[in-house]
């Protein structure tokens, strides 16, 4: 029984402590936010947006005053990561939209992270610089250099303390490896290398090398024509190097190890459920399409989303799931309407508390859902400007399905699907998770007593 | 009806969804593409086997009797069949090309119409009560033949 850091949801009460981004409801496309990502310490918090931007918060350190709150984060570093671009041989544009950020595990001072759009993954550095060299000899205090024949004495510059800065530089520029659009990037546990997927092909990169790159797996058929899957999503084992997970639009998650063949093509393990005859429809393919895939932290099991469900795999069964929730399976008999809304295309991410007792994805009219392993139960709740007094309790939401309605219910027809929450996150150690909504971002803590 | 009525439906928009994606920015999407393409195929697979139903139903009594023989001489390919019998099938509303689809669709003239084969060769399935009761055949079908069609141009300019 977990409690403490990443306790079940019978312990957790969960509170909000911050929102950030604009309130007006009309929302910019540009802010719109594309990616969350915790650090692997959980005292920085990246997002990307559509216009290409990444905003990193940091965590304060707790205060002594308020041992009942855990730091709030504040902005640390902002930067253009991505600019549009244009391709010229095949007349398109390519977007500047932030797909993903993933961090490097830290080794030194500065922190690293790697973000990719459509084409260019890139490598940023983030630096602090907190002292300047003053006093120098041959120049003014603003750079300019000295007339000479004023220079009488000898003077060596020294370092004085000077406001925070925070420097994010790009070291490595990763282009030109993808023919189709980047959906998914992973580090690997050893540090030196990483993956890189588009819809067809998935790259083996080394950090330290952006003029080539390694194809490690290609499902491009010959004929396009014959085209029935496409690749979804791609991870990296949490700690063996050698092995790799990617997810197809089929519903099936191949596994791979690296040291069986220089090509992947051949999985070493497939993932996949038999499909419920009973559940049947013209969008059946649409439905299965998994959008996301993570490892536990352990390396033991890996979830799966696709459009209605999670999915728990335990790495020694590849028949079918250990575990499934079901995320809002109210939806199921709206799938047209979905359809024709596009919203049965969205894509939504899952991910796991830092013990895997509990693991989290979002859904519509603002809504996010967490299910616990071993409670076996789950709770609804919402991230909205009504409910962010400074730790006001979050109360769990419901939705009714059936004809009665509740109160405090809200029906099927009355959810909003324009407001979707894609993007989730869950801090490394504690009980506090980073929620994305289209254009803001929610921070939730756990109620301390 | 009702089905044909919804997979007409679903093939327009989805029609609609293709070429409203050639514009947007990033490009088609390759993903997305090939969705609407699994569930257009879908959508009309089920419009034309039910059109197809249609067309059985009210010449029914003049073909009960030749039906066992229907069966085989149908998934051989079409150009076997007598152009009689072909054209029975094909006249009055079948014989028109469905209006959601753009108006550049190559038409079938009179003569070629024996040489017609939209799918390629089926069986002659019962006629779908309902399109989340089509089981496993459809679907089968389309999840093993690939793309063709307006997605294979498309696609192509990837």
């Amino acid at each position: 029984v977990a409690c403490g850091a990443g306790g079940g949801t019978s312990d957790v009460q969960w509170c909000f402590s911050q929102v950030k981004g604009a309130i007006d409801d009309d929302v910019a496309e540009a802010d719109i936010i594309s990616t969350v990502e915790f650090n692997h310490s959980g005292e920085l918090l990246a997002t990307g947006d559509k216009g290409g931007r990444v905003v990193i918060f940091q965590q304060e350190p707790e205060s002594k005053n308020q041992p009942q709150c855990r730091g709030e984060y504040n902005v640390y570093s902002t930067f253009q990561s991505h600019e549009p671009e244009f391709d010229y041989l095949k007349s398109l544009e390519i977007e500047e939209k932030i797909n993903k950020i993933r961090w490097l595990p830290q080794k030194n001072a500065a922190q690293f992270l790697l973000s990719t759009n459509d084409k260019t993954i890139k490598l940023w550095k983030i630096s602090e610089r907190d002292k300047r060299p003053e006093g120098y000899n041959l120049k003014e205090e603003d750079g300019r250099y000295r007339d000479l024949n004023t220079v009488t004495t000898l003077r060596v510059p020294v370092f004085r303390p000077m406001d925070l800065m925070v420097e994010a530089s790009p070291r490595r520029v990763f282009a030109n490896a993808h023919t189709y659009h980047v959906n998914s990037i992973s580090v690997n546990s050893d540090c030196e290398t990483y993956l890189s997927a588009d819809d067809l092909r998935i790259n083996l990169w080394n950090l330290e090398i952006t003029d080539r790159s390694f194809n490690i797996v290609d499902i491009k058929p010959t004929n396009m024509e014959e085209l029935t899957e496409v690749i979804t999503a791609v991870e990296f084992h949490p700690n063996q190097c050698n092995t790799f997970v990617y997810s197809s639009s089929k519903g099936t998650i191949r596994l791979c190890d690296m040291r069986a063949s220089a090509l992947c093509d051949k999985h070493a393990k497939q993932f996949e459920e038999p499909e419920d005859p009973n559940n049947r429809s013209f969008f059946s393919e649409i439905i299965s399409s998994i959008s996301d895939v993570k490892f536990s932290h352990s390396g033991r099991y890996m979830m799966t989303r696709d459009y209605l469900s999670v999915k728990i795999w335990d790495l020694n069964m590849e028949s079918r799931p250990v575990e499934t929730y079901q995320v809002h399976e109210y939806l199921r008999s709206k799938l047209c309407s979905l359809y024709e809304n596009d919203c049965i295309f969205d894509k939504f991410e899952c991910c796991w508390n830092g013990n895997d007792s509990v693991v989290m994805t979002g859904s519509y009219n603002n809504f996010f859902r967490m299910f616990d392993r071993g409670y076996r139960q789950d709770v609804t709740l919402e991230a909205s400007r009504e409910n962010s007094k400074p730790r006001s309790v979050l109360k769990p939401r419901k939705v009714s399905t059936g004809g009665k309605r509740k109160k405090d219910e809200i029906s099927v027809d009355s959810l909003d699907f324009n407001k979707k929450i894609l993007h989730t996150a869950w801090h490394p150690l504690d009980n506090i998770i980073a929620v994305a909504t289209t254009n803001n971002l929610y921070i939730f803590q756990e109620k301390l007593n | 009806m009702e089905v044909n009525v919804e997979a007409r439906r679903i093939l327009a928009v989805s029609i609609s969804k293709l070429y409203a994606s050639r514009t947007q920015r990033g490009g088609l999407r390759l993903h997305r593409s090939l969705l609407l393409s699994m569930v257009m195929r879908s959508a009309r697979d089920i419009y034309h086997s039910s059109r197809e139903t249609e067309g059985q139903t009210s010449e029914e009594p003049m073909e009960t009797s030749s039906k066992e023989g229907c069966d085989s001489e149908i998934t051989e390919d079409k150009e076997n069949m007598s152009p009689t019998k072909q054209s029975r099938k094909r006249r009055g509303k079948a014989s028109a090309a469905p209006d959601f689809l753009p108006s550049k669709r190559a038409r079938l003239e009179p003569g070629e119409e024996r040489y017609a084969a939209p799918m390629g060769s089926w069986r002659f399935d019962p006629p779908p009560t309902h399109i989340a009761h089509q089981g496993a055949d459809l679907h089968q079908r389309s999840r093993d033949r690939g793309i063709t069609g307006t997605m294979v141009q498309a696609l192509r300019s990837i």
